[in-house]
């Protein structure tokens, strides 16, 4: 099946206020396949958040792409004219950001910032929009969707307000949704009802969903395919299950030995020494010749430090970028 | 084993308004009782709103609680003067969620964790400045950094700087509010990790407020479930998790996302 969103060899830099050039995405290779839920699991500074809104050219003013393609529905949005972007921002992809409160206006009632966007994209009446609303919001609040439209964002809780945005992802049926980090500021109830939202609304609307968190444990159950960001680059991406119990890049396995109550958590004991990364991510301003990850490898061999590793498949459906599987 | 904290019957109420003429009252805490042994770890695990951190000020003598009784190291606290007080504070230290926010962004980090000295009039500077490196090493900051600002920190250096800074007054308890809620799952385990050692080197006593249930069944040897204002479940973190009694401690065990969870059914695509 043809892939909804092929991202070929994207390269993303920032410049710095010195006028230093600091690379964050550097050949970035993945697609999504439609209706799919793929996870994109990353640490601070690993470039999951430029790729998000890299994807739709959103980039604050010091960053460039520069170079690489971004296929999506026969178009490449890197190369795309204004308002050919301007049509699928937010009409065929959306954008759902971490922090709710911040990505809803203060002082405007919510159902109207849904409406907003209906107006934005759709050549329908103003009672057309309305009912659309109203409709958008029963998705999420199927108990008083009418109430929630009336309201200030400040009198709903982090969770409905992340629900609202969600409203508003959906509201002009995109074939995509972005979500970077769209839980990390909800406790841990609210956060599954908002996974268990996500995955209700790709079945009803076949969306596919590009899940960005640090969290591997919220991908569990719920992603289709994850990959892992390290350093501006994809260390592996795989199916979820294969991925998280049987992980090949040492980084993934590192990752996901670090986090309390894995599987080996019971027999170590309370207070245990957790099973830590060494070092700290790379500058990636100052990188050397070999594998990004080689400094903090536990699993290092002397070729890791001459040359960076290349793509290499364990799988038909699993690449891995590590020397330990030919590399 | 001897507890350090007692709190018994706590209440706190706050009245707002008159705004826009009406006037009401939250009760934010409400009959909750639980103690803390001497040297343990007590986990405070509940949903956002159920109180967690207005138990925390309260304890740390930041918020007067309504009514109730907080016993630290043998005093009552809760209703102690203010000249008492002031005394009783350094002991009890907080460590905050977001060390971006807590932390002073113009003061170099050797400043940030030699401050609470300086406020307390102990010491003199030079004094200051070499309990602040034995600090830095305590916590793992290269000495190098001394004079770098927050900004200069990555986020787990920047809670190793807060850890730095609330133990200069060598306190007794610490509350750690959310304090590894922020950082990525590999720091979270680095910072962990320095809490038990910090634990087992000085005998520190922690409060450690999460809602990360996995994180405290790792670290408490107590746990303590909030819910809307009151402790509805306090024991032993293995009883608790193993066993839980509250119909909202098993639903929070339930919900906490696994990397063991049942995979969803492969999608053909």
């Amino acid at each position: 099946m043809t892939p909804l969103l092929q991202v070929q060899d994207l390269h993303v830099a920032y410049t710095s206020w010195a006028g230093k050039k600091c690379p964050a995405l550097e050949g970035v290779t993945f697609d999504v396949r439609p209706g799919e839920i793929l996870g994109v699991l990353g640490e601070s500074g690993s470039g999951k958040s430029t790729l998000a809104v890299a994807l739709l050219r959103l980039l604050p003013g010091n960053a460039e792409i520069q170079k690489g393609t971004v296929l999506f529905e026969g178009e490449d949005l890197l190369r795309a004219e204004a308002r050919t972007l301007e049509r699928i921002r937010g009409a065929r992809i959306a954008l759902i950001l971490q922090e709710p409160s911040l990505a809803l206006h203060p002082m405007i009632r919510v159902g109207e910032q849904i409406t907003d966007v209906l107006a934005a994209h759709e050549s329908t009446s103003r009672e057309a929009r309305r009912q659309k609303t109203l409709q958008l919001l029963a998705e999420v609040f199927p108990a008083d969707a009418a109430r929630i439209a009336g309201s200030y964002p400040h009198q709903l809780s982090g969770g409905q307000q992340q629900r609202v945005l969600i409203a508003q992802a959906i509201a002009c049926g995109p074939s995509l949704i972005v979500a970077d980090e769209p839980t990390a500021s909800l406790d841990p109830t609210t956060q599954q009802d908002i996974l268990g939202l996500f995955r209700t609304l790709r079945e009803k609307f076949s969306l596919s969903l590009i899940l960005i968190t640090h969290n591997p444990d919220l991908l569990a159950g719920l992603a289709d395919r994850v990959l892992v960001l390290y350093a501006g680059i994809v260390a592996e991406i795989g199916p979820t299950e294969q991925m998280l119990r049987f992980p090949k890049h040492p980084y993934t396995r590192a990752l996901l030995q670090s986090v309390p109550g894995g599987r080996d958590e019971l027999a170590k004991g309370r207070k245990s020494k957790l099973p830590v990364i060494p070092g700290e991510a790379p500058n990636l301003a100052a990188l050397l010749n070999g594998c990004r990850f080689e400094a903090r490898c536990a699993d290092r061999m002397e070729l890791c430090i001459k040359r960076e590793p290349e793509v290499t498949a364990v799988s038909d459906v699993h690449t891995v970028l590590c020397f330990k599987y030919g590399g | 084993m001897e507890r350090l904290l007692v709190v018994e019957k706590l209440a706190k109420r706050y009245e707002h308004g008159p705004l826009l003429g009406t006037k009401g009252i939250v009760t934010a805490l409400q009959g909750v009782s639980f103690s803390i042994g001497r040297g343990a770890t007590l986990a405070l695990v509940g949903e956002s709103g159920s109180g967690k951190s207005t138990l925390a000020l309260c304890i740390a003598c930041l918020e007067r609680p309504t009514s109730g009784r907080i016993v630290f190291d043998g005093n009552e606290i809760a209703t102690s003067d203010d000249k008492r007080l002031r005394e009783v504070r350094p002991q009890i230290q907080l460590v905050f969620q977001d060390p971006a926010r807590s932390l002073n962004p113009r003061f170099t980090a050797i400043d940030l964790v030699s401050e609470p000295l300086l406020v307390q009039g102990r010491l003199d500077k030079r004094e200051r400045e070499d309990r602040a490196r034995g600090l830095f090493a305590k916590v793992g900051i290269r000495q190098e950094k001394a004079l770098y600002r927050v900004a200069e920190f990555s986020g787990g250096q920047r809670q190793r700087l807060a850890i730095a800074r609330a133990l200069a007054l060598e306190p007794k308890l610490l509350i750690l509010d959310e304090a590894l809620s922020a950082l990525d799952c590999s720091v979270q385990a680095q910072i962990a990790n320095l809490l038990v050692e910090l634990q087992v080197s000085l005998g520190l006593t922690y409060l450690f407020i999460t809602h990360d249930i996995a994180m405290a069944g790792h670290l408490a040897d107590e746990i303590a479930l909030m819910e809307q204002g009151r402790v509805v479940e306090f024991g032993l973190a293995d009883k608790v998790l193993r066993a839980p009694d509250h119909v909202a401690t098993r639903r929070l065990i339930s919900t906490a996302p696994r990397l063991g969870a049942a995979a969803p059914a492969l999608r053909v695509v």
